[in-house]
């Protein structure tokens, strides 16, 4: 039985959604130079308002069902459930357009920037999944697109760099800092303090100054708005006995986890990049490693040194590589209402493998390292537990090779 | 009453000049601040290096990068200025990020400012209701003076809320954009200046990005009580050094 209606427009007021100030608990908020100011407050006043019209709902869920595909599948993996003993579903976002979950957003946002009248639009990208669906909707509503992209994975995603040339993008290489996702983000923001007025700036995490995390959030309901129903439809319960996600800055994971937050009996279980391990010094382990403080225009969990400067992350998965985490996951951390773990490089390129080999699905790092959650934390053989599958592996097929030299 | 707004009150078109602590050299900062005060410098930005300078581009982001590389924090910033009221009396303002003042702790930051005789902060990403709901009453316990940014697209309305919370001088960026981008002012500069010269604000405005040389400098102030200079003084320091600064300055005063 499908659930009609659009309510993953809607919040639900929940102790872990925003209030109306911009915060999740003590996180959140907008610190934001005076110079970004006027874009961000004109976003605040009217981005309910927008993504709560009738006409709008009507062209969002469109374009979701016909252009990226949804509803994606929720899947039953059997051979993954009989070996570590649970009922394993894998909500499929490795099936939308542009091979990730990146793309409800993107969708979400070029209209949002349509109904502001903004007629150029940037972004900034790690892997280049996000860059890939941002190019994707301006080619589709021909809209000129700039991407940032840190220069160290501009090498590192080739493919998708080629992608989105393709579809009429720039990409500006990002050579300050650390030359990857952090230093992306704060080129397109320098951008968009360049281009006040024409420029709309479609962040791609659930991160960033209010509203952003939550206008990401929203766009990404779509995909626990979808579980709940197929779920009745699979086992005759909407909610599952966990959710589990991996988080850089967590656009996949507030999506996965949005409709079950004010559900108690659902465990919310979150995995970190431990790079090459959580003390290596190599790592994107923000809720292990990070204290709170500002980056990129919000209050959350960062990994900074004690001075208050922001360290370099590391993980080999450039989608992870990002030294903070959205607002609500801190939240979601420090209140205790989710699980956080976090995989090493190792353990989410063996469960990238192991879900090849048993399911035949070869995941993007990034959501191998969800599947690591395995060889953490043992569930119950009844428990249903729901896996994002975040993005597919094609545009990694270089790293699995190079790592297993195949 | 604080040195800012006494220098504010002089009869004249007050130069300040913002440079980055800890650059050329770890050890540089407090000559520079001593040299602009000698060369008829009314006000000085000490610059707090920063990882992730939003606001700022290439050059003030590249002496950032340098400066941290060269050991600046907090910490040694406080230890260098430790004696700077026995040599230097106009006012020195700290310009920063928030993160490395949360960090720090916001009190013993603003106290430590105090004890040093440090008369005011900018911090362009504390924005205006944080800044009134959790520190106006710590900087004012410590006699510090928190300066705020205006642009050209900030409204008048802002204009007037931020003039109101303000006790010095009001930052009025002059274009949309980052540090050291723009090249002279153009027709849209100027209709600026004037729109905020006929809002008749209480402070004093002081107008900072993109001023580099006398003739910006003249055009800034016809209007605004003075200028900062940013980026172009430390494209002079790294092209020149620190020995010669009476160069830069002397020719704009």
């Amino acid at each position: 039985m499908k659930k009609s209606g659009h309510d993953s427009l809607f919040g639900s007021g929940g102790k872990f959604h925003v209030n109306e100030k911009g915060y999740y608990g003590e996180f959140g908020g907008a610190f934001i130079p005076e110079m970004l100011y006027p874009n961000v407050e004109e976003l605040r006043q009217k981005y309910l308002e927008i993504m709560n019209e009738e006409s709008f709902q009507k062209e969002f869920h469109q374009l979701l069902k016909d252009y990226v595909g949804r509803p994606s599948p929720l899947y039953f993996a059997k051979r993954l459930s009989e070996k570590h003993g649970a009922k394993i579903y894998l909500k499929r976002e490795d099936l939308n357009h542009t091979g990730a979950h990146k793309v409800n957003n993107t969708v979400g946002q070029i209209l949002m920037a349509k109904r502001l009248g903004k007629t150029r639009i940037i972004a900034e990208t790690g892997a280049g999944q996000h860059g890939v669906a941002t190019a994707t909707v301006c080619a589709l509503m021909g809209i000129h697109c700039v991407v940032y992209m840190g220069e160290i994975d501009i090498a590192r995603q080739a493919p998708n760099v080629a992608r989105m040339k393709m579809l009429g993008a720039e990409v500006r290489p990002a050579t300050s800092g650390s030359k990857t996702l952090k230093d992306a983000t704060n080129e397109a923001i320098r951008d968009w303090i360049n281009n006040p007025v024409d420029t709309h700036y479609i962040i791609g995490s659930a991160i960033g100054p209010h509203p952003y995390p939550d206008m990401v959030t929203r766009f990404q309901s779509v995909i626990s708005e979808e579980i709940k129903w197929q779920l009745m439809e699979k086992e005759g319960r909407e909610n599952p006995d966990y959710v589990v996600a991996c988080i850089g800055g967590g656009s996949n994971a507030a999506g996965t986890y949005y409709h079950f937050l004010d559900e108690p009996e659902v465990g919310i279980i979150a995995v970190e990049a431990a790079g090459k391990g959580i003390d290596s010094g190599e790592s994107a382990a923000t809720s292990a490693l990070g204290k709170i403080g500002i980056i990129h225009g919000c209050k959350t969990m960062l990994m900074q040194t004690a001075d208050g400067q922001i360290t370099e992350p590391y993980s080999i998965s450039a989608g992870l590589d990002y030294p903070g985490v959205g607002p609500m996951h801190s939240h979601l951390y420090t209140s205790g209402r989710a699980e956080f773990y976090s995989a090493t490089d190792d353990e989410a390129m063996t469960a990238g493998l192991e879900l090849s080999q048993l399911e035949g699905i070869i995941p993007a790092i990034e959501s191998g390292h969800a599947f690591a959650i395995f060889q953490h934390k043992k569930f119950k053989p009844d428990d249903v537990v729901v896996m994002s599958l975040s993005g597919r592996g094609d545009k990694d097929l270089q790293t699995y090779i190079d790592y297993f030299k195949i | 009453m604080n040195r800012i707004q006494q220098k504010l009150r002089e009869d004249k078109k007050l130069l300040s000049i913002y440079f980055t602590a800890g650059y050329p050299s770890l050890k540089s900062t407090v000559q520079i601040i001593e040299d602009l005060e000698k060369n008829g410098v009314d006000m000085i930005e000490i610059g707090l290096p920063f990882s992730d300078p939003l606001a700022d581009g290439p050059t003030i982001q590249e002496s950032s990068t340098a400066a941290l590389k060269n050991g600046m924090t907090s910490d040694v910033l406080f230890k260098q200025l430790k004696d700077i009221r026995k040599t230097v009396s106009i006012p020195l303002i700290i310009m920063g990020y928030f993160n490395p003042v949360l960090q720090y702790g916001v009190e013993k930051f603003c106290k430590k400012c105090h004890e040093i005789g440090i008369d005011g902060l900018i911090l362009p990403d504390l924005p205006l209701d944080v800044y009134e709901s959790d520190y106006k009453a710590i900087f004012e316990k410590y006699g510090l003076l928190n300066m705020f940014l205006i642009t050209p697209q900030t409204s008048d309305e802002r204009i007037r809320q931020i003039d109101k919370a303000s006790k010095g001088f009001i930052y009025m960026v002059s274009s949309a954009s980052v540090t050291g981008s723009k090249s002279g002012f153009g027709k849209e500069q100027e209709a600026y200046f004037e729109r905020i010269a006929a809002l008749k604000l209480a402070n004093p405005q002081i107008v900072g990005f993109g001023i580099k040389d006398i003739e910006t400098f003249e055009k800034a102030t016809r209007k605004a009580k003075g200028a900062i200079i940013g980026s172009a003084f430390i494209k002079f320091l790294t092209e020149n050094g620190t020995g010669n600064i009476h160069s830069f300055i002397n020719k704009i005063r």
